[in-house]
């Protein structure tokens, strides 16, 4: 590249144009690296997002109440019936509550500022009373006695303590007042009010509009548990059979183009089309329970097959052929030399894919938002096989119905939800990850 | 007998075959297993397999097949008049459905079967007992529905019977022709292994399977949903304004516009991203960066839709609303399209770059030799050797890209708004089909209806978009490929 102009350059000094050549190669890798920062910075931004709306669901503030289980109230017949003392109504349990409270404050010495009785109920969650109710009937014995009990404070106050609300916000809240806030923090002053890691966030079933500091991933982690389960028994079977057959067997023609072309494009289906297959086919036609995991559990199994088809095809293609002439060689038939050498052999890829599979699975929400699976649904669904057919909700979809609810105290529990979701991911690939370096062998 | 018990019974008969013949195998050689031909093993495996096999298929059929029959039966019984106005007989059946359940749960705590007939007749102390079973209806109960649902139950009931008696009369058929069948000279490994090909066979049509299922649930309920509906209206109609209860106008044009808008935003995200970093990483970046960047990249690939859709709710939506909408005085919501498609674009960076760093690895190091050899730079290598030579396989990539965010749901439901609009300011809140088809489909609704038909109708749509887009891709790539081969 000599310039034409002819004047002399130096060797060692570039000239415009080379600098110019050189510049654009910075700007380029300049562009390339910010490309690649940007990506993950977008994965810093919304993992921290998630975290830090998401921690603060799994501390609970609580107060721990002594409440003397007086048998006059709760049994009269003092026969420890439970389907009399079943008549005695949350408000029964509630009034306990209420005076264990106002007993505690006394003791304590703490203000109350004048708040009326009601205005002090108000700092616990309405579902205390739910709470107490069903231990003392789930116990009967405990009548008479006097018990410490844990009750969650309400979300409100809770928020409070997160920082969520401030006295500012809740003189424009009709459910909370900023006396009772001040109080609240009298009493936190006074150790009464203690935050502590939120259990109940993972054992409880959904809560109402009203109780968002009750609302718990109980009910669907366990269904999505049934789901994993279901996907688990069908998928894995049915895709390593149908690898097989691909990979070992199958006679080049039209049907098992067919079959090819059908599995990759089932993969780039649009997973709300699955959803409109399953309420068509399994709810309208079959018949089947809306809500139930059965039936996400069947969806999400078609969903998963093509994935784990993939996955196992490409492990059984990585066995090496000497393998197979091995078996074959010593009088192992065709069917022999797969089921007794190959598919060992390709066995943990196998399983690495169908993990991963899985993973997917778990995460996917659309389908279930057509099946039913967003409904309220507040009893723990029955242990399988029974419970496979009642209605439960699912962690993905919790999530999404949470985030339709006005309160902003769900949208922090909606947050942890995500949190819950992603460690179980999290689990699930590290487990893939760990099958894979100890298992894989490299031929 | 309940399907699980049915199951297990199946599975026990089956054990017990294996063991059978095995045995029977074993003895007719007097123990010297070398006259066998095939190990004995085989013998036994045979036995099961034909006896559970055959029973287990019969018995998926007869239980798809079933509700199928009654349904048609007992919809027959319901004369024309016992279908109140506003109502339909979809919503009779589903009455009759629930009110059959109802009795069987009052079965269950013990009511006599003599006392249903008493009850049938008498219905409203029918209505009362039910209500008490958990099923609370909500007029009253027509004497001809009631009729019917005891009709639907007893015909359940005899259908779960006979299934019983047929599963496990073929089972047992199966059990005693196997099992006679076992002699040393009987080729039990070449039938086991023939019969296990079968089954292999079967499950890899599951995936045809599905297919066909997809394409006939879409194309059955669009074809009712056009038959009260006219699809010139819909695919030619500029306003989508369901309404419950008649005249609504459903056209697909603004849902469509949104999705494509939300697609575009998201795509003009993720591509020039997603490309330059799988450039940069394969090109460029030293193993450090590769080993940290690349799996970062992957992570974000693994976090599912709803993630992203909480991310464009309660990050991203408030911040381009308080500090690009609002300064700017062009939108006040915090969900709209630049929200959805932003976040959508994040999610696609990593499936464009994976898909991208392939193709761009797929070019053979000669051509980048020979542009070396030339004196070309790096960078000028790569955009004027490698990327044109990897164009179609981009190209392919982006128009899979494409097909996903037409096909997300999540991030658009939570990001992207409810209200059908064609406007042009990427800072309103507008619509999607697959919102649409959510919110179409989601809560209670009758099942007759043009409003809730529709999200059949969008379905095909969108099935037609996805697929069409797919096959297109995955031509141009194929045909790339062969390039270099």
């Amino acid at each position: 590249m000599s310039d034409a102009t002819g004047h002399v350059t130096s060797l060692l000094a570039p000239d415009a144009r080379t600098k110019a050549r050189n510049a654009a190669e910075r700007r380029f890798r300049m562009i390339g690296l910010s490309a690649v920062g940007l990506g993950l910075l977008a994965l810093l931004v919304l993992l921290s997002s998630v975290l830090g709306n998401g921690l603060s669901a799994f501390q609970q503030t609580s107060v721990a109440l002594t409440i003397p289980l007086d048998e006059k109230k709760l049994d009269k017949s003092g026969k420890r019936d439970p389907a009399a003392m079943a008549k005695v109504t949350t408000v029964g349990y509630g009034k306990l509550i209420q005076e264990a409270l106002q007993d505690m404050l006394d003791q304590a010495g703490v203000d109350t500022g004048g708040l009326k009785p009601k205005e002090l109920m108000g700092l616990l969650s309405k579902e205390a009373a739910a709470d107490l109710r069903e231990r003392v009937l789930a116990d009967p014995a405990l009548v008479g006695t006097t018990q410490t009990f844990e009750a969650m404070a309400n979300g409100r106050v809770d928020g409070y303590f997160k920082g969520r609300v401030t006295l500012e916000s809740a003189k424009r809240d009709a459910n909370i007042s900023p006396e009772q806030l001040e109080l609240a923090q009298r009493m936190a002053d006074a150790g009464l009010i203690v935050t502590s890691f939120n259990w109940k966030f993972l054992t409880n079933p959904d809560a109402s509009e009203l109780r968002p500091e009750s609302a718990g991933l109980g009910v669907a982690i366990l269904g999505s548990a049934y789901m994993m389960v279901i996907v688990l028994v069908l998928s894995l079977p049915i895709g390593v059979a149908a690898s097989i057959y691909l990979e070992e067997l199958a006679p080049k023609n039209r049907w098992t183009d067919l079959i090819e072309i059908n599995i990759a494009n089932l993969a780039a289906v649009p997973s709300i089309v699955f959803g409109i297959l399953a309420l068509a086919l399994f709810i309208n036609f079959l018949g089947l329970p809306q809500s139930a995991p059965v039936v996400g559990g069947l969806v999400l199994t078609l969903m998963t097959l093509p994935t784990i088809i993939i996955a196992t095809r490409a492990s059984l293609k990585s066995v090496p052929q000497g393998v197979r002439d091995a078996a074959l060689g010593v009088g192992a038939s065709k069917m022999q030399a797969i089921f007794h050498h190959v598919l060992p052999l390709a066995m943990p890829g196998i399983l690495t894919g169908t993990i991963l599979g899985l993973a997917r699975a778990l995460g996917e929400s659309a389908p279930l938002l057509l099946i039913g699976m967003v409904a309220f649904v507040k009893d723990y669904p029955a242990a399988p096989p029974e419970g496979f057919f009642d209605p439960a909700s699912a962690l993905p979809v919790q999530v999404y119905s949470w985030t339709q609810r006005a309160d902003p105290a769900f949208a922090e529990r909606a947050s942890g939800a995500i949190i819950v979701l992603m460690l179980f991911l999290l689990t699930m690939n590290a487990v893939a990850i760990i099958l894979r370096r100890r298992f894989e062998r490299r031929w | 007998m309940t399907v699980g018990l049915l199951s297990l019974l199946l599975l026990v008969l089956a054990a017990l075959g294996f063991v059978v013949g095995r045995q029977k195998a074993i003895a007719s050689v007097k123990g010297d297993t070398r006259n066998l031909h095939s190990l004995p093993a085989y013998y036994g495996m045979g036995v099961a397999l034909f006896t559970a096999v055959p029973a287990f298929a019969l018995m998926l059929v007869w239980l798809l097949v079933q509700p199928v029959l009654i349904e048609a039966q007992v919809t027959g019984m319901i004369l024309p008049e016992d279908i109140a106005d506003g109502s339909s007989r979809d919503l009779v059946m589903s009455d009759v459905r629930r009110i059959a359940s109802g009795m069987d749960v009052l079965a269950e705590r013990g009511l006599p079967e003599a006392e249903f007939a008493k009850l049938v007749t008498d219905t409203t102390a029918l209505k009362t007992r039910l209500a008490d079973a958990g099923v609370a209806l909500a007029a009253d109960i027509n004497p001809h529905v009631a009729e019917a649902a005891a009709v639907y139950r007893a015909e359940v009931a005899t259908g779960r019977a006979w299934l019983a008696v047929a599963a496990l009369a073929l089972a047992v058929a199966g059990f005693l022709l196997a099992a006679m069948r076992v002699t040393p000279e009987f080729r039990a490994r070449n039938v086991v292994e023939q019969f296990i090909r079968v089954l292999l066979v079967a499950a890899s049509s599951v995936a045809v399977l599905t297919t066909v299922g997809i394409i006939l649930s879409l194309v059955f309920e669009s074809w009712h949903f056009f038959r009260l509906y006219p699809a010139k209206d819909f695919f030619l109609s500029l306003t989508w304004a369901p309404k419950f209860g008649g005249g609504s106008s459903l056209g697909i044009w603004p849902l469509l516009w949104g999705t494509l808008y939300v697609s575009a935003i998201a795509l003009l995200v993720a591509v020039p991203v997603g490309l330059m970093a799988a450039i940069y990483l394969s090109e460029y970046a030293g193993p450090r960066l590769r080993s940290v960047a690349k799996p970062a990249l992957e992570i974000l690939a693994g976090i599912p839709s709803i993630v992203y859709g909480l991310f464009a709710l309660m990050t991203v939506g408030p911040f381009l609303r308080d500090w690009l909408a609002r300064p700017m005085g062009i939108g006040d919501s915090s969900s709209s399209v630049m929200t959805a498609g932003v976040v959508m674009g994040i999610m696609l960076i990593p499936y464009v770059s994976s898909l991208s760093d392939d193709i761009i690895n797929a070019v053979p190091q000669a051509l980048r030799d020979g542009s070396y050899g030339l004196g070309a730079t790096q960078s000028e290598t790569v955009k004027q050797v490698v990327f044109p030579a990897a164009l179609p396989g981009i190209v392919g990539a982006i128009l899979m890209a494409a097909s996903r965010a037409i096909g997300e749901t999540m991030i658009v439901v939570l990001g992207a708004g409810a209200a059908a609009k064609l406007s042009l300011n990427p800072f309103e809140a507008m619509t999607t089909v697959t919102v649409k088809i959510v919110s179409q489909l989601t809560g209670d609704t009758e099942f007759a209806s043009p409003e809730t038909l529709v999200a059949f109708a969008l379905g095909l749509t969108l099935f037609v978009f996805t697929l069409g887009l797919n096959v297109l891709a995955l031509y141009i790539v194929r045909k790339y490929r062969e390039q270099y081969e």
